[in-house]
């Protein structure tokens, strides 16, 4: 075996309450810009905000800051995986 | 040959699934993208037509209910049942007013002549249709990912209230959570997707 | 030290796989259809992939036979689609992406890392059913509805989507076939990184199971793409949303584009486990250690990888951008330098080493002949230029045949005759197999060469009836047809033959001189693999012990 079985890790209810503070607090921020027309920066906006929110999710609720790299190393290849799928479509669609 | 729980195995073979259905939303993410590209103006008129404080309503709704599931883990490594049945019970509560919140909503959009191949939408700009059309492929797959999210927690929740997930064993009840936050992470992407952006 | 047993026969007091259940304690057909034993699945997989593919070979030959003459020989044009679009189905999603994989992949990834199983192993009698479940569902699609798809296995929209035909069906078939495949991919992926022996490193895996490591994962990233896919062909059919449809805004590339998003990779599902197969009969017959061990694996990696951003060069004629066609011919290209580089190594391997004939390696030399020719005309393919020409001929037929069933179908009956005697124990006859090999081998050449002819003059793929100058090529296509096929059966046969208890051969232990694990236990292996503490090489493929055992018996003699 890589990696010796690690003491399992324990976030106290405070931690995730803060968490989850943080996610409501940028729900609310993206609900507030949206009413803003950034122009093409609409889409950046929004999805950055997301992907923050995501981020949190991931590393705290789903714990994976506190997993070995084989988790982390292929979560990342999955989601490099799903921007060449999109990206490269566009190879395609944007010079039609 | 007996072998220990291997509990970072099983956490990898979860990860793997999970990965596969990020790529299963991920190929409705590039048709979105694309059709995004090709229609901004027909996305735009047609999200005007989704309700903006359900869409709130819902993310805040899957929100909480991810952290309650995760508190039940904490809960459950400290040895508190009924805290963990709680916090469970609450998260599939959470659960329930999503997939009711989005039964009224797909109902309103069912009245306004807003569903697949309906005159309405055979009649509107491409873009418009499309725009549903995806609408409703997605949150559809996505409230079917929150049905099965659903019953994982309930299995989980049985099998605590058995003691069969307890403070030592408790892969099963982590992998429903997971499962649980990666539908809230899709919802993350699809709310600002189709509610906000537009 | 442990050494390997040399003696070959097992002490009688240690039952095999076949004697023992696991879980212990079931008996008769229980033991079969409940196992978690991964090496009676591997059996059951064996079983129905023989099947599959016997039928799916008996239907390429009717294809072929109706080709032999102009106008209607044996099949109207409606059956004509049909059986293509089945033989297609049936050869992609139950013999070539599963065969390798479920059969040997299941029964010695778990044996060379020296583990008792796979990480799931309830989980790996699932796949079993779904893959079951999904061949079953392919039959009943024959029978029900208007019958079987006519769509040729790529299920292109708007005919698709529109046809009277069972497409629903058919593609809920593969839906579910293409799970089993994903969830034998989480499964060997947990199992490499979790259940390898102690002291066994990453450079000390052997590369039939790293080969199988990246194309796990390219299973697992790339199945979701055409699940998600064909459950839109399915929505489409029933609600009719229009995604895919121009009149309505959609647009019928994009099917197109998620469809090969899963099926180019899915290709290199296809053939990376054949190439581990060939990677480990090449060095066993050669006595000599395999050249490059770490350039194969990182060149299986760098073709899992790159093999997932060329998906587009099988739509150049489709109407996609000019940018497009160029990013994606450039793209692949590249795929070409990895696999070049395993013929390479293959080759050197076999310079200056101590070569052995035996039908495993004349079975992985035609592999590496008729890879490298279906390697090459990929090429001719992927140069944009070249493919205007011969996109959608028979030439295409041609190269895909090349490297599916001359790369990926032969390294699956070279598994077949190189590990036979581990998974049953007995020793087949070599005359016959030296023959059906070479028969195949032949047949293929004058079955598929014709092909390549005609593609270049222009005769279409999937047509069902052609002009008089295509006759002569297409007559002989079919004449080596029926060689192909019974070259292919003589094969079969023969290790039949060596299941029967007239003709039975026991075979010992290590009958070819191996060093990867699956050779240090006996034939065939007890129920939880090992007897012992398996014993890790510091090289994977270190010939000095079985060199020096080998001068010893020869000075005894």
């Amino acid at each position: 075996m890589m990696e010796e079985q690690e003491q399992a890790h324990q976030l106290s209810y405070r931690f995730l309450a803060l968490i989850l503070g943080g996610l409501l607090a940028l729900t609310g921020v993206t609900v507030a810009v949206s009413y803003v027309d950034w122009g093409f920066l609409n889409v950046p906006i929004s999805l950055f905000v997301a992907s923050s929110k995501a981020t949190l999710v991931l590393l705290f609720f789903m714990h994976i800051k506190y997993e070995g790299m084989a988790i982390k190393v292929s979560f990342i290849s999955t989601v490099l995986f799903l921007a060449i799928m999109i990206s490269f479509t566009f190879w395609d669609v944007a010079f039609r | 040959m007996e072998r220990a729980v291997d509990k970072t195995g099983i956490k990898i073979g979860m990860w793997i699934f999970l990965y596969s259905e990020i790529i299963l939303f991920g190929g409705l993410f590039v048709l979105y993208a694309v059709y995004f590209h090709n229609f901004p103006g027909d996305f735009a008129v047609a999200g005007e037509e989704l309700n903006r404080l359900f869409g709130t309503l819902n993310t805040v709704v899957l929100l909480v209910s991810s952290f309650t599931v995760a508190a039940s883990i904490t809960a459950v490594q400290r040895r508190r049942t009924g805290q963990a049945v709680g916090l469970l019970l609450f998260s599939l509560g959470c659960g329930l007013v999503f997939l009711i919140n989005k039964y009224f909503e797909w109902g309103a959009k069912f009245e306004h002549g807003l569903y697949p191949n309906s005159d309405r939408l055979f009649e509107a700009d491409p873009g418009f249709a499309i725009f549903f059309g995806l609408y409703y492929t997605i949150t559809g797959l996505h409230g079917l990912h929150v049905i099965i999210g659903m019953v994982l927690l309930t299995v989980s929740l049985v099998m605590v209230l058995r003691g069969r997930v307890d403070h030592q064993r408790y892969a099963l009840l982590e992998n429903s959570g997971l499962y649980w936050h990666l539908v809230d992470l899709i919802w993350i992407y699809v709310f600002p997707l189709f509610y906000l952006v537009l | 030290m442990t050494t390997h047993p040399e003696s070959g026969g097992t002490p009688a007091a240690v039952p095999s796989f076949f004697e023992a259940s696991s879980p212990p304690g079931q008996t008769g057909i229980k033991a079969w259809l409940l196992t978690h034993d991964h090496k009676r699945l591997a059996l059951m997989y064996l079983w129905a992939v023989f099947f599959w593919l016997v039928l799916a070979l008996l239907l390429g030959l009717a294809l072929r036979v109706e080709l032999m003459f102009i106008g209607e020989t044996i099949m109207p044009a409606e059956i004509y689609n049909t059986v293509f679009t089945l033989h297609g189905v049936i050869m992609i999603f139950l013999f070539v992406i599963p065969a390798i994989p479920a059969i040997f992949g299941n029964f010695f990834l778990p044996i060379q890392i020296g583990a008792d199983d796979v990480f799931f192993p309830r989980l790996n009698l699932f796949s079993w059913y779904l893959y079951m479940i999904g061949g079953a569902f392919a039959i009943v699609s024959l029978f029900t509805g208007d019958g079987f798809a006519d769509t040729g296995w790529t299920f292109y929209v708007p005919f698709s989507v529109t046809t009277e035909t069972n497409v629903s069906l058919t593609v809920t078939a593969a839906f579910i076939l293409g799970m089993s495949s994903l969830l034998t991919g989480l499964n060997f992926v947990t199992t490499v990184h979790r259940m390898r022996v102690k002291n066994m490193g990453w450079m000390q895996v052997p590369l039939f199971t790293w080969s199988l490591y990246a194309t796990a994962w390219v299973q697992i990233l790339a199945t979701p793409v055409v699940s998600i896919t064909l459950v839109l062909v399915v929505l489409e059919r029933f609600l009719n949303i229009g995604l895919f449809d121009p009149d309505r805004g959609g647009d019928p590339l994009l099917y197109q584009h998620l469809f090969w998003m899963y099926s180019h990779p899915a290709v290199y599902i296809m053939i990376l486990p054949g190439m581990g197969v060939i990677s480990e009969i090449i060095p066993v017959f050669s006595r000599k250690a395999i050249f490059g061990y770490k350039g194969i694996v990182v060149s299986s990696l760098a073709i899992a990888i790159a093999g997932s951003l060329v998906w587009a060069h099988h739509m150049y004629t489709s109407g996609m951008s000019d940018v497009s066609v160029f990013v994606f011919s450039l793209l692949t290209f590249i795929v070409a330098i990895p696999s070049a580089i395993k013929v390479f190594s293959w080759v050197s391997t076999m310079y200056k080493g101590s070569i052995l004939m035996t039908p495993p390696l004349l079975l992985a030399l035609i592999f590496i002949y008729l890879f490298s020719v279906g390697g090459l005309t990929g090429l001719v393919l992927g140069a944009a230029g070249t493919d205007i020409h011969v996109h959608d001929t028979q030439f295409v037929v041609a190269h895909f045949h090349f490297t599916m069933f001359g790369g990926t179908g032969f390294a699956f009956f070279a598994a077949l005759h190189f590990w036979w005697p581990k998974m049953f124990g007995v020793m087949y006859h070599f005359g016959r197999a030296y023959l059906g090999a070479s028969l195949a081998a032949i047949g293929f050449i004058f079955h598929y060469v014709p092909m390549f002819i005609l593609g270049m003059q222009g005769m279409p793929r999937r047509y069902y009836d052609y002009l008089p100058q295509f006759e002569t090529g297409n007559f002989l296509a079919g004449f080596g047809g029926f060689l192909l096929v019974f070259g292919i059966m003589l094969m079969f046969v023969n290790l039949w033959m060596s299941l029967i208890d007239r003709w039975r051969q026991p075979a010992e232990a290590d009958p070819w001189g191996g060093t990867t694990l699956e050779w240090a236990v006996p034939s065939p292996p007890p129920v939880h693999n090992f007897l012992q503490e398996p014993r890790v090489l510091d090289y994977p493929y270190d010939f000095s012990e079985v060199l020096a055992r080998a001068a010893a018996k020869d000075k005894k003699d």
